[in-house]
């Protein structure tokens, strides 16, 4: 029966070929700009490290003066180098980094390549496998060059084709800002979307190529990226280890949330303890958000691509209160060959299949041509200027959600008109004739 | 015209009407609020910086390792710069407008207050004023010994309370002391008074950290910066010089201290260009789905009305042949889209207003200015006409003889 079913609707939708095509163009258009739009919010509000963020936190204190205070104000985003420092040695949490981010001139040693400026991450040991950092080569740094300041670096897989044409260049020499390094290890790709343990320099922007100790870049001087928010005396450039001066990034793993809370409970005896030496002013005031709630606080999807996808919505609903009425009208104008099959012996229920049928087939179309529509669409996207341009690709739940949506619309733009269609009663149209 | 009998056909094809009039209403409300958001765009890439953009170039230089003496080495630059046959102009600045790198502070009107007034940009570098050509209202510029050097006042306290002159925007004075000349008063900067010496047009601040409301709040101090404080040279000189200018700025850098990377030689155009192309780029996704929604709204009344027009072909046919004329046809034809829009667009005015206050809520839009109802209705009415004229005339076509046969 489906096959006759389907053969009638092709000679159906044959009859009126303009009209076919402006239907499943319609339906086209709005799956097409639906998800487009739903797969970046969907790509940008994603999970960075998917079954390790709910572990992640990263705690804040409240080390300013008085100047300005105001009760239930959020604490700094940022934590001091004397904070940081101490609640790294304190080891607290079941691993702990303190990390800035940096730019460091990066001198090839092949003359071919000119100097250039390299996006540096100056950390500690405890980032690569706390945030499951894929190793190619070689092997972190670790604790003990944290303390040695150690002229040790990791590389990532890029500059490294880049250098050493993807050989294994562990034990190789890197000169940067005149100081020579020995690179430990070679990173896997790796990008975190959002970038959310630092979002000072663009939520979706790309990791870095060169990871440092921060205990050598700080001893180096080397350039940062990044923001610095001060109070009291203000920024030393000298002495920022000991200036009033938020500019470290503290993230923490926490196993369990019995640790968190337990965490949590010894960032304010540390407040209270730095509060009795007189170096902190204020009540505690501690925050441990995790990495969801750290990208919520942060609200780091752009306002722009939310307000594009909804106005993709609306747009695809226009496209189907259009093809609906199209459909109707079309269904209602066959009321006669639909009252010739009733009185022939067809139930209602067999002329309203008939007619879903059709309308599955316009949907379908559509949305398949929407799919097409809808990789145009992010290719598109992908040619824009933002940051996280490079990221809007088709996943295979967004692949799924479009057929969804596809097969749902044209379900829906089919109901209502097939529902009206069969309601004809056989003898009156029969009468007309 | 009669507007009964369309009343009453309307009436037999209620849903389908209804549709019509749906899309009619969420199209007029969906242009109207893009439109209104296309132009908020258009606006915000308007905003004016103060600077005299088109004659501007910046380029970047930073040394690789220590600087034996960051001072002398800048001063080397800037001579060198200045001997470039166009240039009219060169200051080493710690920050460029359009750029997204700045300098905040918070302002105090009184130094025991415990809240900030507010927060504003600090801009240093000698020379700034006139390499950027902003245009002083009031007061003076800095005298060339008022200037101290960065790399000093950064690390002596003592030092630092001598710095005691600002020059302000007039918007920043007009929010700190509403109604009053700025010139000669004092502001607050972490407890050390700052006297107002003088005031510009505008500067705008460069990465419009804090909003595009705060974007005019903006400080000039009279600090000179080095090689190893600031790495952003610029150079006004002639627009059609630019691109020269800058090609020989590079080399001359170069040439000054091959241990160093060049990078950002742009025009400040350029800048710009870059700094609003999100907004460029949504102003014309907007544009063009307004575009697509027209158009499909347009064919869908096309579509629509083909079908009433075959449906209706026999009572046409009777109605020519009781003597209605082709122009009478025509009309009905055209009032029953006019009807059938003007529902659609009054829904669409309450919709659209709704959106509107959405975004309101969580875009910080402003409200839809109320002479884009009139100019939503007009375009919608219009496309309905244009859309039906086509079906309509094809109905008038319909010869009186069809009322005699079968179909």
């Amino acid at each position: 029966m489906f096959g006759y079913y389907l053969d009638l609707a092709l000679r159906s939708l044959r009859r009126n070929k303009a009209l076919t095509a402006l239907m499943v163009l319609a339906i086209a258009l709005g799956i097409g700009a639906c998800m487009t739009t739903l797969t970046v919010l969907h790509v940008l509000s994603g999970d960075p490290l998917p079954g390790k963020s709910a572990q992640l936190y990263y705690p804040q204190l409240d080390p300013r003066d008085m100047d300005g205070y105001q009760p239930g104000e959020d604490p700094p985003v940022q934590v001091t180098w004397t904070d940081g420092m101490n609640l790294l040695r304190a080891g607290r949490a079941d691993r702990q980094a303190l990390m800035t981010g940096g730019a460091v001139p990066l001198q090839p040693a092949q003359s071919s390549i000119e100097p250039f400026f390299e996006n540096a991450r100056y950390t500690s040991a405890d980032f690569f496998p706390m945030f499951e950092v894929p190793i190619l080569y070689g092997r972190p740094w670790t604790a003990a060059d944290d303390e040695a300041h150690a002229r040790v670096a990791l590389i990532s897989r890029k500059l490294n084709d880049k250098l050493f044409q993807g050989r294994d260049s562990t034990g190789e020499t890197l000169r940067m800002n005149d100081v020579a390094f020995r690179i430990v290890g070679v990173l896997d790709s790796w990008r975190m979307t959002p970038h959310f343990y630092d979002l000072n320099n663009g939520s979706y922007a790309e990791d870095e190529g060169v990871y440092l100790p921060l205990t050598t870049a700080y001893e180096l001087k080397l350039g940062r990226n990044g923001s610095t928010d001060c109070w009291g005396k203000g920024s030393d450039p000298d002495h920022m280890d000991t200036a009033p001066c938020v500019w470290l990034q503290y993230w923490v793993q926490l196993d369990t949330p019995a640790k968190a809370a337990a965490y949590k409970q010894f960032l304010i005896h540390y407040s209270q303890e730095q509060k009795a030496l007189g170096r902190f002013q204020r009540p505690p005031n501690v925050r441990l958000p995790d990495v969801m709630g750290w990208l919520d606080y942060n609200k780091v999807v752009p306002g722009d691509v939310r307000l594009q996808a909804w106005l993709a919505l609306g747009f695809l609903l226009v496209c189907l209160v259009n093809t609906v009425g199209l459909m109707l009208a079309k269904f209602l104008r066959r009321s006669a060959e639909l009252g010739v099959r009733r009185a022939l012996g067809a139930s209602r229920r067999e002329v309203f299949m008939q007619l879903l049928v059709e309308s599955g087939v316009i949907g379908l179309t559509g949305g398949i041509a929407g799919l097409l529509l809808s990789l145009v669409g992010l290719w598109l996207v992908r040619k824009q200027p933002s940051d996280y341009a490079a990221l809007a690709h088709l996943d295979l739940p967004m692949l799924l959600a479009t057929f969804l949506l596809a097969v749902g619309a044209s379900l829906l733009a089919g109901l209502l008109p097939a529902w009206r269609a069969c309601q004809v009663t056989p003898a009156l149209q029969l009468k007309s004739n | 015209m009669d507007i009964l009998p369309i009343l009453s056909t309307l009436r037999r094809h209620k849903i389908t009407a209804l549709l019509l009039v749906l899309e009619i209403a969420l199209t007029c409300a969906i242009v109207c609020n893009a439109v209104f958001l296309i132009n908020q765009r258009l606006e915000r890439m308007k905003m004016a910086s103060g600077v005299a953009e088109h004659e501007l170039v910046q380029i970047q230089a930073f040394g690789i390792g220590d600087t034996a003496d960051a001072k002398a080495h800048a001063q080397e630059d800037l001579t060198a710069l200045r001997q470039i046959p166009g240039v009219k102009s060169v200051a080493l600045v710690n920050q460029v407008p359009f750029t997204n790198s700045s300098w905040n502070t918070s302002v105090k009107l009184d130094p025991k207050q415990n809240q900030a007034t507010l927060n504003a940009t600090q801009y240093f570098g000698e020379n700034l004023l006139q390499t950027f050509g902003t245009r002083l209202v009031a007061g003076r510029d800095f005298a060339p010994d008022e200037y101290l050097d960065m790399r000093l006042v950064a690390r002596d306290e003592k030092l630092a309370k001598k710095v005691v002159s600002v020059i302000i925007t007039r918007d920043l004075g007009q929010k700190l002391w509403p109604g009053q000349s700025a010139l000669g008063k004092t502001l607050y900067l972490g407890g050390d008074p700052m006297r107002v010496v003088g005031v510009v047009a505008g500067l705008i601040r460069p990465s419009l950290f804090g909003g595009d409301a705060t974007a005019q709040w903006s400080m000039v101090f009279p600090l000179r910066m080095d090689s190893d404080n600031a790495s952003r040279y610029v150079i006004r000189t002639a627009p059609q010089d630019r691109e020269r200018v800058l090609a020989a700025a590079a080399a001359t850098l170069r040439k000054n201290d091959p241990h160093r990377i060049i990078l950002e030689k742009k025009t400040l155009d350029d800048i710009r260009a870059d700094f609003f192309q999100d907004d460029r780029a949504m102003a014309g996704l907007l544009a063009g789905v307004c575009i697509a929604l027209l158009v499909v709204t347009a064919l869908g009344i096309v579509g629509l009305g083909s079908f009433w027009v075959a449906q209706r072909r026999r009572t046409i046919g009777v109605r020519r042949a009781l003597g209605a004329t082709r122009g009478s046809i025509l009309r009905y034809f055209q009032t029953e889209n006019f009807l059938l829009a003007t529902i659609g667009i009054a829904l669409g005015m309450v919709l659209a207003y709704g959106i509107n206050l959405f975004l309101m809520l969580h875009y910080e839009l402003p409200r839809l200015p109320a002479y884009y109802f009139p100019i939503g209705a007009i375009a919608l009415w219009l496309i309905g006409q244009v859309a039906v004229l086509g079906p309509a005339m094809r109905a008038a076509a319909v010869p009186p003889v069809v009322a005699t046969r079968s179909v």
